[in-house]
């Protein structure tokens, strides 16, 4: 089967792929989540006795970690999209960059709350002007600050361009995160962020952490798609492919009479 | 039972860590599909009356 590829560069037509594919993309987080869950609480009770013996709040790496990597990955995303929008003029990629933007700044603020949890037991304090914490937090700052520019400007194209140019600038904070270490030497300071590469650590660790990462990748793709959907109709809202399917939808549901709440039978599944 | 939910004295930390990161990715889905049935309603009613003031006769 060969696939027109561009075609799906038109809002009309992504518009019901995307809502195809919000229920599968979900489903998949929830089975990916729950299978790291079990593994991670009921599966990882070597890790609390042996040689070098974790306390119980090591777990929270279950969830900081994945946190962690998709604010970084979604970043990343966020200003690939807003890059291929500004080369290439593209009204979706912009849409993309929009619609990922509140996805990633959740996902980077659960990384430095589960990571404040987990610095009070084993650092002694919430929160410290550490590089990663610091670096993390300014993360946090060019989501919040990207948002806000964009909804500042009215006219959505100059949005687009002026929100996509802070987004590319702000990419300088991944290697300063990734590379922000005040701890080269992991048996001086075992506490702090230190080098980690994942061979080294326990399988029983890393599968969970996996499973997570995954889930929330593809949780991601969920609401950033459910997220594109709803700015693809509220921009296009003069098309005359809106126009269409929205009349169509009513006029399946009892031709517009009676409804007072104006929503078409089975809004949210199938192509509406 | 007790051993899960006391998770050797860190429950606090660990619930609190689970619950804000599974609690907040369910509110933001829940948040997200009551606005695309606002948005829905906002642009169905506009083309709606669109279609109402447009003279019969005139191409759509």
């Amino acid at each position: 089967m060969k696939i027109n590829w561009f075609k799906y560069a038109s809002p009309a037509s992504f518009y019901p792929l995307a809502g195809q594919l919000v229920p599968k993309f979900a489903a998949v987080a929830a089975v990916l989540v729950l299978i790291g869950l079990y593994v991670g609480f009921f599966h990882t009770a070597d890790q609390l006795g042996g040689s070098n013996p974790q306390k119980e709040y090591y777990r929270i790496i279950f969830v900081h970690v994945p946190t962690a990597w998709m604010s970084m990955w979604l970043y990343l995303v966020l200003a690939g999209w807003s890059a291929i929008g500004l080369v290439f003029n593209t009204r979706l990629s912009f849409m993309m960059a929009n619609a990922v933007a509140p996805t990633g700044a959740i996902f980077t603020f659960l990384a430095l709350w589960t990571g404040a949890l987990w610095g009070r037991p084993s650092w002694g304090t919430y929160w410290d002007w550490d590089p990663r914490l610091t670096s993390e937090l300014i993360l946090f700052f060019l989501y919040i600050g990207y948002m806000a520019l964009h909804s500042a400007i009215d006219d959505s194209r100059r949005a687009d361009r002026a929100a996509a140019l802070l987004a590319i600038v702000g990419v300088v904070m991944l290697p300063i995160i990734y590379w922000s270490i005040n701890c080269p030497d992991p048996n001086n300071c075992a506490a702090l962020h230190q080098r980690s590469d994942p061979g080294s650590i326990h399988a029983s660790i890393l599968i969970p952490m996996l499973l997570i990462t995954l889930g929330f990748w593809s949780y991601s793709f969920a609401t950033a798609f459910m997220r594109l959907r709803d700015i693809i109709l509220t921009r296009e809202a003069d098309s005359a492919w809106v126009r269409d399917m929205l009349l169509e939808a009513r006029a399946d549901t009892g031709g517009g009479s009676g409804t007072s709440s104006g929503v078409p039978a089975g809004a949210g599944r199938g192509a509406v | 039972m007790q051993d899960f939910l006391g998770q050797g004295g860190f429950a606090f930390y660990v619930w609190s860590a689970f619950g804000m990161t599974f609690g907040l990715l369910l509110a933001e889905v829940l948040v997200l599909r009551r606005h695309h049935r606002t948005i829905l309603q906002r642009v169905g009613r506009l083309v709606r009356l669109r279609k109402q003031n447009q003279p019969p006769g005139e191409p759509k």
